[in-house]
């Protein structure tokens, strides 16, 4: 029967497993890290045509960074294992009892505990940098750009496509998203009936769409080019095709559409017939017309209502 | 119970599983409404729709529907799913036999993405007077009993609401049979282009008209062969 002083005499006197493993795991993290720093990373998703776009591509390098050492050690600590630390032809011991090591416990607490506080100092940063990091933060946001005139973007969702309105343009909608490069934009997003979600995935801008919510996002576009709006949120039967395409102009460009959009909108009488911009909408608008329309007459509902008294819609 | 009495038990039974998951499967999983095909004429697709109060189905007849009319028979089908030749233009016409209905969103009141950005349209009376046909480019469903239900296609920019007939007209002689072939109804014709190549393009109405469903989104609103459907683009 093995003693535990025996185990112990002879692994002092064995190889250093520890340092074996340290070094060949150091020059293959260096490797890879800078892999992943010089050739990963500029190709990393989402890209960089927006500010909140481009840190979030940092985020994602940096947690590769931080991955890439931790799964070379471990694989490399399994394939040493499996090398060394094998069953030999008349080995019928047990191996060396472990008592407790301080110093490795008081290593690995010290060290998680910075890596942890670390990587919350980090993401609290990465998301007070990029003005909330292209998230919804809700109607009073947190983290504001420093802008002194970003662009304000309504974003409505409705079963089943997104439109956009833009206040700032006399509040003039439209079913196209098109974004000026190198200004900060502010979108508000809400709904008219159901939960959706705005996801512009090459802005890095993603927020929910409640209706009665006014749900505030920020990004800046910094690149041309043209971008997938989807819904992300399961709206009912088409929500797979809710989606649309967005582009990012020039701001002569946007301002000429913008102005030539307004102007059109403002001669067609469908400006008029908008409800005053507002940073919410009523979902109950409907039965809420049909009151004051519906005294002409009682169309295809009951009770002067467009909606049975009972329908869930009738307020 | 004897052993044939069981096994003919059990095989009774193993038939009505088979039989009832059979009938499930064709019947909700596989049923589909059938697509009306149309050819074009030159290089124009005429494509006629009309959108009914009611329907002539067995299940849901309450549903608010859309109807397709056959080119051939001329007889009106009960889906909202057809076929057109790529790279035609369509020149679509729309019957709402519909009384109205507010837009959720009134941007919808605005006809977009059909060539010349604006929809004739005339109304006809209970007595099939019509009125001289209108070209607009913005029929305001709050500003009056105006708009019946959309019909959109986002995929193409497309999107043009449908007049309602007369609200009092309708209140009163609204069509009750459907397919509908009298009584008051609006009829609207457009046209637009379809892509140069093969593929389905879901279409769908911005009225929410599913009445008894919250938001007035579900039932007809979500079913094929009522408020939505596809427009296949042969290739």
């Amino acid at each position: 029967m093995a003693t535990p002083e025996a185990p112990a005499a002879s692994a002092q006197s064995g190889p250093n497993h520890g340092m074996r493993i340290f070094l060949i795991w150091l020059p293959l993290t260096v490797i890879a890290d800078l892999l992943i720093w010089f050739a990963l990373y500029p190709h990393l998703p989402p890209g960089r045509m927006s500010s909140s776009a481009q840190h979030q591509q940092f985020d994602i390098a940096f947690m590769a960074l931080l991955c890439a050492p931790v799964l070379l050690f471990v694989w490399i600590y399994a394939a040493y294992a499996l090398v060394n630390w094998r069953h030999r032809e008349g080995d019928e011991e047990d191996g060396p009892p472990i008592f407790g090591n301080a110093r490795i416990q008081a290593t690995w607490i010290s060290v998680t505990a910075v890596i942890v506080l670390g990587l919350f100092v980090f993401g609290t940063f990465e998301l007070i940098v990029p003005a909330g990091a292209g998230a919804g933060e809700g109607p009073a946001p947190i983290w504001k750009p420093n802008a002194a005139n970003p662009l304000q973007v309504q974003v409505i969702g409705q079963q089943w496509a997104f439109t956009y309105r833009y206040p700032q343009f006399g509040g003039m909608e439209s079913s196209q998203l098109l974004l000026p490069d190198q200004r900060w934009v502010e979108f508000h997003v809400t709904s008219l009936d159901v939960i959706h979600s705005f996801w512009a995935y090459k802005l890095g801008v993603k927020a929910d769409a409640n209706p009665g919510v006014d749900n505030i996002a920020y990004t800046k576009p910094q690149e041309l080019g043209i971008f997938r709006v989807q819904c992300n949120e399961l709206c009912g039967l088409w929500h797979g095709a809710m989606y649309n395409y967005g582009q990012v102009v020039t701001p002569a460009a946007f301002q000429a559409w913008a102005s030539a959009l307004q102007f059109k909108q403002a001669n067609n009488g469908i400006l008029a017939a908008l409800p005053p911009y507002r940073t919410t909408y009523d979902p109950t608008v409907v039965p809420q017309l049909a009151s004051s329309i519906v005294k002409i007459d009682g169309i295809t509902g009951a009770a002067g209502y467009y909606y049975p008294p009972q329908d869930p819609v009738t307020p | 119970m004897s052993l044939p009495v069981r096994i003919a038990t059990l095989l009774v039974a193993f038939a009505a599983v088979v039989v009832g998951a059979a009938f499930i499967v064709i019947h909700y999983f596989l049923g589909s409404p059938p697509t009306v095909s149309f050819n074009a004429s030159g290089s124009v697709t005429n494509v006629v729709l009309q959108e009914d109060p009611q329907n002539n189905s067995s299940s849901q007849p309450q549903w608010v529907s859309y109807f397709v009319q056959d080119p051939n028979t001329k007889q009106w089908v009960h889906t909202t799913l057809f076929s057109v030749p790529k790279g035609t233009t369509v020149h679509m016409t729309i019957l709402g036999y519909d009384g109205c209905t507010p837009l959720r969103n009134n941007f919808w009141s605005q006809v977009q993405g059909t060539i010349g950005g604006h929809v004739n349209y005339s109304v006809v009376n209970n007595k099939g007077v019509a009125t001289p046909t209108r070209s607009v480019s913005v029929i305001n469903s709050w500003g009056g009993c105006t708009v019946g239900h959309t019909f959109a296609i986002p995929s193409l920019h497309l999107f043009v609401p449908v007049a309602s007939p007369n609200a009092l007209d309708s209140a009163n002689n609204l069509c009750g049979v459907s397919p509908c072939t009298s009584g008051p109804h609006s009829v609207m014709s457009f046209s637009f282009k379809v892509p140069d190549f093969g593929a389905i393009f879901r279409w769908q109405c911005f009225v929410p008209c599913g009445g008894g469903y919250i938001d007035g989104n579900g039932g007809p609103m979500q079913t094929f062969g009522y408020m939505t459907g596809n427009m296949e683009v042969r290739a």
